[in-house]
């Protein structure tokens, strides 16, 4: 069976594979680093201690929101005992030293960034630490292991003598770094579970936070993108005449490979004015007169007939069980990422290299792809991250820097490339559509013995990591393949459609689509079986402590239902984090009111409490417009949806009170962005459920209710 | 030439005046606290002051402004003074990806100016700004924060 750790194995191996292909020769790193001069002391690529007593910290993940700016130096600052308000933060560049031990390239996805480089930092952090006692240690003549250090200082307890950090850079930088330093026990840790703040926030209230779409580099140009609008289609020719007619206008350039057409201007404005101007005659593919509705139809018939379709899992024996049944099919459609920044990078490609400005979440693939358009060595390549604006995973892909790079190269100049937000909702790497059918059997007990699943999905790897071993995306069946049920009879199967659509990570990406299904069904269950909602689950959790916990954990903290309204709860595991999720909801006519959510997750070991309950909260509002309102529509090929006025998410009118906690842990510390993304969405159909009888089987359920 | 006073300062811009006022602060002015998020007035990433009015600069012709009294989130408040939103906006921990947060703060600052103490539901009538960090929440209570200490210091 394949199982989400083979998935990081997987990508870990493409990954690898593709920095290899690009050559990691030569690429003598140093250079492309954080280079930092000798009255400096930097033990290793993750940190540089100054005479001023202040700590960069570099780190290879992307501030996308989710804290990592905070997060990551915190884990450093502990173990290397400074207070964290010395310590400042530095995006590294792209380089092979900065590469996630897990992914093994530089990517910022999956919920990963603190579980991934915990020890790699800590590591360093303690490093840093042991080499600053071993200089003081010397400049004393006493044994390192009778220092102390505190709020960066190294104390010697026996003669009150104590010397500063900052004192001890050049004496520090002279020893060679020790191996196996110890680290401290949690009990000992003065910043992690307890510092409480952003880093960013500052920045982020008085407009000085600099996004990729703020870069401005000297000389640069303004520029924005049509693309071909049906999926598949391809230029045949294009009228720029009017376009150039635009004041400001200065070149129209179709791009290779079928990029699109750019128009470049003297302002942002004037691009947008002369990309509208453009006069374009398409080639279209096959998918020309397929839309949403067809797929639906031709889904329904896969799950039905399963040609097709890849035994994933089997435990047991499914088809032998007998008992009553209970069946349900499930449908979730196209979904955009929509990141309030809306896709740009910025690059420059000269005569010395690329220089690469971007809100990219991958800077390997980033690097990579830009030594192929501009054809240079890959460490001529730099790749300098701004601020995220928002990503959820859209930013995982190079698309959008592609693009700046081979324009920039056809104009010989600075460009800045700005997508108007019709393009980034039509040419996203959508959430994709996806049927789910699930047949069960429960016993006479009223246990749930029997659970056959089919998932009818496009591939979410393929079009970042390649296509999946065996034809088996475990992405595409997260929550599924991987469930915590300890259900006797077990059967998956995956049927990939290959519609042509672009498919991509969205946050909770699978799960966000089945985890809709597994749970209605789930509630579908225990209604026949005649039991409460959290019992029935809890039955079959036994062997998964944590995951009994944070339910049990939800339901204790949930108030009544208020009047009118109803509870629906749901229950995630992502990828080793737990997650439960209890909405209440009321409804006029056919809609939907959400007033109040209750979140409970453990994420193992919490590092910023603040940020942790920022993300529970912040995922499941992504979920909430997921299950309320957010849908793609593929017509005839091409995206129906425009802008924010049909393309619909939660505003504030719409987002309920919302109580988070995360249980305490010294577990390993695991994702917390993503985990209460997939659990709302079905909470809340739950809630439907349990105030109409209505069972939603479509989301988002303003549809699904019309259908019900 | 179009004249206009943004954060104080005045500037004499050959811009045409149907140009809207955000790409005019943002690419002429260079000041990037107002962030494009839709360019047709839906999300308000771009919201500024005209006066004392909360306006999306994506949709105002800058032709339409000329004169009149600019105010950027640059200018809300200083990093010594800020404004009492943005001090909410840091004791609550309001930002994660913080690219909306200008927009929100310069479309709720401008509410306040009307309405010094907005009920929930007022806030929820008046401020459609998009966050799809989902900071909803935390707005909420920052702004009660806001505009209680506010009214215990008056």
């Amino acid at each position: 069976m394949i199982s989400r750790s083979d998935f990081v194995r997987l990508s870990a191996a493409l990954a690898g594979g593709m920095v290899l292909e690009f050559g990691v020769n030569g690429c003598s790193n140093r250079s492309s680093a954080v280079s930092a001069p000798k009255t400096v002391f930097q033990p290793s690529q993750w940190l540089v201690v100054r005479p001023d007593e202040t700590v960069t910290i570099i780190i290879n993940k992307s501030e996308m929101g989710q804290g990592v700016a905070t997060g990551l130096p915190t884990i450093v600052a502990d173990e290397l005992d400074v207070p964290f308000e010395r310590t400042s933060v530095q995006f590294a560049p792209a380089a092979p030293e900065y590469v996630d031990p897990l992914f093994k390239a530089q990517l910022t996805a999956g919920s990963r960034a603190i579980h991934a480089m915990w020890m790699p930092l800590r590591i360093a952090g303690a490093t840093a630490r042991a080499m600053l006692v071993s200089a003081a240690a010397q400049k004393w003549s006493v044994a390192p292991s009778t220092l102390r250090t505190s709020a960066g200082y190294v104390i010697d307890p026996a003669s009150n003598r104590r010397a500063s950090y900052g004192s001890l850079v050049a004496d520090a930088a002279a020893l060679p770094a020790p191996k196996n330093v110890p680290l401290k026990h949690p009990s000992q840790f003065t910043l992690i579970g307890r510092h409480n703040k952003r880093s960013d926030t500052l920045a982020k209230v008085t407009g000085s936070a600099k996004f990729g779409i703020d870069q401005r580099v000297p000389g640069m140009k303004f520029a924005t993108v049509l693309h071909p609008p049906v999926f598949g289609s391809t230029i045949r020719s294009f009228d720029a005449s009017k376009a150039k007619q635009v004041k400001g206008v200065t070149e129209v350039v179709q791009l290779p490979d079928n990029m699109g057409i750019a128009v470049v201007a003297n302002n942002t404005w004037a691009a947008f004015q002369g990309r509208l101007a453009l006069t374009v005659a398409y080639d279209n593919g096959p998918l020309a007169h397929t839309s949403s509705d067809d797929l639906y139809a031709r889904f329904r018939r896969l799950a039905v007939s399963k040609a097709g379709a890849k035994v994933a899992l089997v435990r047991g024996n499914v088809d032998a069980t007998h008992g009553t049944v209970v069946t349900g099919t499930f449908e979730s459609p196209f979904v955009a990422h929509a990141a309030m920044e809306p896709m740009n990078a910025t690059a420059a490609v000269t005569a010395d290299g690329v220089e690469i400005w971007a809100p990219t979440q991958g800077q390997t693939l980033t690097q990579a792809s830009a030594a192929k358009i501009a054809g240079v060595p890959l460490e001529k390549v730099k790749v300098h991250t701004t601020y995220l604006g928002g990503a959820f995973g859209r930013r995982c892909y190079a698309d959008f820097t592609n693009e700046a790079v081979a324009l920039s190269k056809a104009i010989n100049a600075p460009v800045q490339v700005i997508w108007p937000r019709e393009e980034d909702l039509q040419h996203d790497y959508y959430k994709p559509l996806a049927l789910n059918q699930i047949r069960g059997v429960l016993d006479a007990n009223g246990d749930l013995v029997a659970v056959d699943h089919t998932v009818v999905m496009d591939s979410i790897m393929t079009d970042l990591l390649g296509p999946p071993p065996n034809g088996i995306d475990v992405i595409s069946l997260s929550a599924v393949l991987d469930t915590q049920y300890a259900v006797r009879n077990y059967r998956v199967r995956y049927i990939n459609p290959k519609t042509g659509v672009p498919a991509g990570f969205l946050r909770e990406p699978g799960a966000n689509a089945n985890v809709f299904a597994v749970e209605s069904f789930m509630d579908d269950a225990a209604h026949v079986a005649g039991k409460e909602p959290a019992a029935f689950r809890l039955r079959l959790l036994s062997g998964a402590p944590r995951a009994a916990n944070v339910i049990r954990t939800v339901v204790g903290r949930a108030d009544k239902a208020a009047a009118g309204t109803a509870h629906g709860l749901a229950y995630a595991n992502w990828d080793g984090t737990d997650c439960a999720t209890i909405a209440e909801v009321s409804m006029s006519g056919q809609t939907v009111r959400v007033h109040r959510v209750w979140v409970v997750a453990d994420c193992g070991t919490i590092v910023n409490p603040a940020i942790v309950e920022q993300q529970l909260a912040g995922a499941t509002n992504y979920g909430l417009s997921m299950a309320l309102m957010s849908k793609i529509t593929l017509k005839n090929g091409a995206v129906a949806e425009n802008n924010f006025y049909d393309f619909n998410v939660l505003r504030l009118k719409d987002a309920p009170r919302i109580d988070v906690h995360a249980v305490k842990s010294d577990a390993p510390p695991n994702g917390i962005g993503e985990a209460a993304t997939a659990p709302v969405i079905a909470a809340v159909g739950n809630a439907i459920f349990a105030l109409t009888g209505k069972r939603v089987r479509r989301l988002p359920f303003s549809d699904g209710l019309a259908l019900a | 030439m179009i004249s206009l006073t943004v954060n104080g300062a005045q500037h004499e811009l050959d811009v045409a005046p149907e140009m809207p006022l955000l790409w005019v602060l943002r690419d002429e002015l260079g000041l990037t606290g107002p962030k494009f998020g839709c360019g047709v007035a839906q999300c308000g990433c771009c919201t500024v002051h005209v006066g004392n009015q909360a306006v999306r600069s994506c949709s105002v012709p800058v032709g339409s402004v000329a004169g009149q009294r600019i105010t950027t989130i640059e200018a809300l408040g200083s990093p010594d003074a800020l404004h009492p939103l943005q001090q909410a906006w840091i004791d609550e921990q309001v930002p994660q990806c913080g690219y909306c947060q200008p927009g929100q703060l310069m479309a709720i600052s401008g509410l306040l100016h009307k309405n010094p103490h907005p009920t929930s539901d007022d806030l929820a009538a008046a401020i459609s700004n998009i966050c799809r960090c989902g900071t909803y929440d935390r707005i909420r209570t920052a702004v009660a924060r806001a505009t209680s200490s506010a009214a215990n210091q008056s």
